[in-house]
């Protein structure tokens, strides 16, 4: 009787918790409740740890388990909520490393209490290691997709110089399980060059890829967790820090999949190389570009059967979201079929677009993928891209030169008309230039997303 | 080889754990709609908060004069909670936004 309200059992529940709550986030009604299922197997097993741990312990510890707990819990709990839509993707890659550096604490501490016991050091030195690379490289992720670090900065021969430097890592890491040493010396050095190779790792990638890199580094953190699961004999550490690190690869290529890209492409890189050659074919897609007022679009708009927009991150920068709700309420109110045309990579993450327009309620249905989309387009009459650009750059399928090749577009082209909102001629977020802006039936809605579309609703309403 | 062996039979419902884990994580996965990426990311990222656990035994095993480790583990339970919180709340407002469909 005794043995089942035991911690065992609890930490029993929890596992099956998680493994329950992440296969019901897979389904878009039970994702919630799935949330939900378990943050509440997590915090019965936090509660179980605590109050059935077997042996002395000062009070004061318990006392500053409590407030570590409580601060923990207030920060993350207001941070959580204040934060806005479009800056949910770089608040993940914060929490993912928050994990990483206290799975890396873990480590340091637990080091001394272990020596001699090679196995024991082992999984601390692994889990140590993985841990600081999470978290610094999370760190990067959060800078860049911030915006505070937005150019891939890259050391020459920086791949050669990474996989030297994490092959220096992992000899060090062994020389240390396999040597028996207890110096807190190597110690540190191990956890700072960890920390050094995680932001060398994450620093050369683009911007456009943080996406793919935080899924990784998700997977990355979730490995360390079972590190410490393995060391404590700690059932519920160990199944969910094997789920995530497992659930997290796969979805890494899931993500990777959305792009057309292998993992490797991601993180060796090639789009950065091809940024070079892309800039210097401007000259060549440079042509005259057609500039629309807002009137203009409001008359073909009001004039046309179909109207397809194609929402970026542009659009969720300006905070347009609500506003573009608005346009296409109003040309349904005229009878004109108005659908979202929604890109796997549309925005900064998977997703990341339709979280932003069911935020303004919009009709579900209303959002269609790409396979769904794109044979529509042949018979809609204007195509309305805002603020997006890469993921309708025509250079994906018939220039070999270009970094995004072979990535799946949308299709814009074989509309009869496209208009396209951008507050500039610059190139996306990739850096590559688009000729989609120089084709013939192309016109340019120049202006800032909100802006731009408060004068479009305008002038619709006076026809 | 006989360390090998040893290490094998001493831990193998860990093992057994370890590999069953990493097939239910695969299948779990199997097909999510793109549309579900980003919060299912955010969830499988709560829960690797699990790291919590392994912080809050660190401090119920320190020695109460051990300041070091006291000090490290207490930011380690911090930035664990940190983790489970935010992440978990995060996950929900993403999710919160899906229900309004009709």
């Amino acid at each position: 009787m005794e043995y089942i309200f035991s911690l065992e059992f609890i930490y029993l529940i929890a596992s099956v918790t998680y493994i329950l709550g992440l296969k019901m986030l897979g389904h878009p009604e039970t994702a919630r409740k799935g949330n939900l299922i378990a943050a509440a197997g997590m915090t019965l097993a936090i509660i179980g740890t605590i109050f059935l741990y077997q042996g002395e312990v000062a009070s004061i510890i318990y006392i500053l388990i409590g407030v570590a707990i409580l601060i923990g819990t207030i920060i993350g709990w207001m941070v959580a909520k204040k934060v806005g839509m479009t800056k949910m993707p770089e608040l993940v890659s914060l929490f993912n490393g928050m994990g990483g550096a206290s799975a890396a604490l873990i480590g340091l501490i637990e080091f001394h209490h272990y020596i001699g016991d090679q196995l024991s050091i082992l999984t601390i030195i692994a889990g140590m290691i993985i841990g600081s690379i999470s978290f610094s490289g999370s760190m990067i992720a959060w800078a860049k997709l911030n915006g505070t670090m937005n150019k891939p900065i890259r050391l020459p021969k920086y791949n050669i110089l990474n996989n030297v430097f994490l092959i220096g890592i992992l000899g060090f890491g062994a020389f240390m399980v396999f040597s028996g040493s207890e110096s807190s010396l190597f110690l540190y050095l191990l956890f700072f060059a960890a920390l050094a190779y995680g932001i060398l790792f994450v620093l050369p990638i683009g911007g456009a890829d943080m996406p793919v890199v935080i899924s990784l580094l998700n997977s990355f953190t979730g490995l360390a967790a079972a590190f410490g699961g393995f060391l404590y004999g700690n059932m519920v550490m160990l199944t969910g820090g094997i789920l995530v690190g497992s659930a997290g690869t796969i979805l890494t290529l899931a993500m990777c999949k959305a792009m057309n890209r292998p993992l490797s492409n991601v993180i060796f890189g090639a789009f950065g190389e091809g940024s070079a050659a892309a800039t210097g074919s401007v000259g060549k897609t440079g042509g005259s570009v057609k500039e629309a007022s807002a009137s203009d679009v409001a008359i073909l708009m009001n004039y046309s059967n179909k109207v397809i927009i194609v929402p970026g991150y542009g659009l969720a920068v300006a905070q347009a979201q609500h506003i573009i709700h608005e346009l296409e309420q109003l040309l349904e109110s005229k009878g004109i079929d108005v659908k979202y045309a929604i890109h796997p990579v549309a925005g900064r993450m998977p997703g990341h677009m339709n979280v932003l327009l069911a935020e303004t309620n919009v009709d579900y249905d209303k959002l269609v993928e790409m396979e769904d989309v794109n044979p529509e387009f042949k018979s809609t009459d204007v195509v309305f891209v805002v603020g997006a650009n890469d993921v309708v750059n025509p250079a994906a399928h018939n220039d070999p030169s270009s970094p995004i090749y072979g990535m799946p577009i949308l299709d814009v082209e074989n509309a009869k008309h496209i208009i396209i909102n951008k507050r500039s001629m610059k190139p996306g977020y990739a850096g590559i230039e688009n000729e989609l802006f120089y084709n013939q039936k192309t016109s340019m809605l120049f202006g800032d997303a909100k802006k731009a579309l408060t004068e479009l609703v305008a002038e619709l309403k006076n026809m | 080889m006989t360390e090998f062996i040893d290490f094998i039979s001493n831990n193998l419902q860990m093992i057994y754990i370890v590999i069953l884990m990493i097939f239910v994580g695969v299948e779990i996965i199997g097909h999510v709609p793109a549309v579900l990426h980003t919060p299912l990311m955010s969830g499988a990222n709560a829960i690797h908060g699990v790291v919590i656990i392994g912080a809050i035994l660190v401090m119920l095993g320190a020695e109460p004069d051990n300041i070091l480790a006291l000090s490290l583990g207490f930011v380690a339970v911090l930035l664990g909670t940190l983790n489970v919180v935010g992440g978990f709340v995060v996950t929900d407002r993403m999710l919160e936004m899906f229900k309004k469909k009709k």
